[in-house]
């Protein structure tokens, strides 16, 4: 039997189903993102509008910075639940004893956590960008459009959120607790927590070359992501506890 | 091994499937929906279960017995493809069980595990659109009514499944279970923790299923369940104890017996008893005599003479029935002594 884009949509709408029923893991998945815009919205909105072109343009890029923690900070404790969540409830098993292949399961339990993911990033990106144009100073907000701060915003929020989906699920088909799988998750979110933060203390300078570098390093990441964590996706570990 | 029958299925009739995602595999080949031979699990040095072989007719409800951990679950989803057996072979729904035909064989099979395992969150019918959907099933609105129907459970599709009962969501994970027209149906404790409206409930619905001819693995400990709903049952107990119909158990276990019952004790019942070729033995119960006999038929009548010609104020004379239960407790019984140092 080849893969199947049936067996991967249906696992994706009953995913999405469960989050329309329980719109109380969309609103907390919400909840830590407006806390990460606050910061740069106040910086934004605090920048003197005579400072210097070269400061000013570190400023912005640092916000917007900030702004890439959402796709990865996230998705960690959804792509955690996914495997060990289904798991403790009891309702892994009746799916696997479908004709599902792993790489399907993977791959739909991925893309059901990518989209409210992107959906929150984008959305905040967006309000980002509103406040920016309406109320910070006019050559600041020139300054967040120009270049291509937007378009690097556009290209990480995606890379970053499969990063942190894949590392999630892989723990998450792992682990034996949801609870250890979900804090153990929250890991998944430090590389790039650690590449803002070099940046800030200017340990490292941001630059097109280290931001073409880290885009393919994380295209390669979620490109074999899946294949990965299908490899430690152990039906029989899953439904008995028990290595073979 | 212990002692175990021939294994010998009750086929009934050759199952033909249509319209569900298994229907571009190769045709189920073989008079048996499952054959078994010499199966085994290990854990590391733990048995589950070892040296399984049986065969299971077309058409058949086949009760899989044992005790808590037995090895029943483990054995249905070794069966299931969900574990890798470390020995022995095995044909599912006419699939050799292998890995590689692992998805072939989870295509032509349902299992109802023991705990539903239902989206709460979830509507009926979205729990049931999701599972049509893992099957790739065609026509899915008119394959779920009919799963639904068969249940008893059509007005509740739109229910969410956290609102129903425990015995409610049993008959949807049959519904659900139901769905892809499985070629072998594996009902893994499927009354377990149901109270007896419940289970009564279910007994129905697998006795429907039995009457459409679907092929049922049923694992339980309830022994009236198995003896009610099985055409032939097997005792596990690690390894295969028994297998056969339950009346065959039954005869192979104990001795034909008739049961005496007397108004007031035989003043010498071995003069009585001890006197007639057809009795081979005897044992004194509170009621009266049970007397072993090797055709009941032959001896009953013989005994109610000597019994009248000694006085005797006879109530009844039956032959002594022996329930699945005494078949079930008398083969565990030996393990435990068997165990012991």
């Amino acid at each position: 039997m080849t893969f199947s884009r049936r067996r991967v949509a249906a696992i994706i709408v009953k995913e999405l189903q469960d989050y329309r029923h329980n719109r109380f893991v969309i609103g907390t998945m919400a909840f830590l993102p407006v806390l990460f815009i606050a910061l740069p919205i106040v910086q934004l909105l605090i920048t003197p509008a005579a400072e210097a072109s070269s400061k000013l343009d570190a400023r912005v890029g640092l916000s917007l910075l900030y702004m890439l923690l959402i796709p990865a900070f996230v998705p960690s404790t959804l792509a955690a639940y996914s495997v060990a969540g289904e798991r403790e409830q009891g309702t892994l098993e009746p799916v696997l004893i479908t004709p599902i292949r792993r790489e399907e399961f993977l791959i739909g339990k991925a893309l059901a956590v990518a989209a409210p993911t992107l959906t929150i990033s984008y959305a905040i990106f967006g309000i980002f960008l509103a406040v920016a144009k309406l109320f910070a100073h006019p050559g600041i907000a020139s300054a967040i459009f120009a270049g291509s701060h937007v378009l690097v915003q556009l290209l990480f929020t995606p890379l970053l959120a499969g990063w942190s989906i894949w590392v999630g699920i892989a723990i998450s088909a792992r682990s034996s607790d949801i609870r250890a799988a979900q804090q153990l998750s929250i890991f998944a979110s430090m590389p790039p927590l650690a590449i803002i933060a070099l940046i800030q203390f200017k340990v490292i300078t941001p630059s097109t070359g280290l931001a073409l570098a880290l885009a393919a390093a994380l295209l390669i990441i979620d490109a074999l992501g899946w294949r990965a964590v299908a490899a430690i996706f152990d039906r029989e570990r899953l439904i008995t506890g028990s290595r073979r | 091994m212990g002692e175990v029958g021939s294994g010998q299925s009750a086929t009934r009739r050759p199952e033909t499937r249509s319209g569900s995602a298994a229907d571009s595999l190769a045709p189920a080949q073989g008079d048996h929906a499952l054959t078994v031979e010499r199966l085994g699990k290990r854990f590391g040095d733990r048995i589950a279960f070892d040296d399984v072989s049986f065969e299971v007719g077309y058409g058949e409800v086949f009760g899989f017995l044992g005790p808590n951990g037995a090895g029943k679950t483990t054995t249905v989803r070794t069966l299931g493809t969900l574990i890798a057996p470390t020995s022995g072979s095995a044909t599912v729904a006419g699939v050799a069980l292998s890995a590689e035909n692992g998805q072939a064989i989870r295509a032509r099979i349902s299992i109802m595990p023991e705990s539903p395992g239902l989206y709460l969150r979830l509507t009926v019918m979205e729990n049931l659109r999701c599972f049509a959907g893992l099957y790739e099933l065609d026509d899915v609105r008119g394959r779920i009514e009919r799963a639904l129907r068969a249940v008893n459970l059509l007005d509740r599709a739109g229910d969410p499944c956290g609102s129903l009962s425990k015995g409610l969501r049993q008959r949807v994970a049959l519904a659900r279970a139901l769905l892809n027209d499985p070629a072998v149906l594996f009902l893994d404790e499927p009354t377990s923790g149901l109270d007896p409206v419940a289970t009564r409930e279910v007994h129905d619905l697998i006795g429907s299923l039995r009457e459409r001819g679907v092929t049922i693995f049923l694992t339980t400990h309830r022994l009236e369940e198995a003896e009610r709903l099985c055409d032939r049952v097997a005792i596990l107990s690690t390894t295969l104890r028994l297998i056969g119909r339950p009346d065959e158990l039954r005869q192979r276990l104990f001795r034909r017996s008739l049961d005496v019952r007397v108004r007031a004790p035989l003043e010498d019942h071995k003069a009585v008893f001890g006197a007639l070729p057809e009795v081979e033995g005897w044992e004194q119960t509170p009621s009266g005599y049970t007397l072993n006999v090797s055709d009941p038929d032959l001896a009953a009548p013989a005994i109610a003479r000597a019994l009248v010609a000694a006085d005797a104020d006879i109530l009844s004379i039956s032959e002594s029935r022996h329930s699945l239960e005494d078949v079930y407790l008398e083969l565990i019984d030996e393990d435990v002594e068997a165990k012991r140092p």
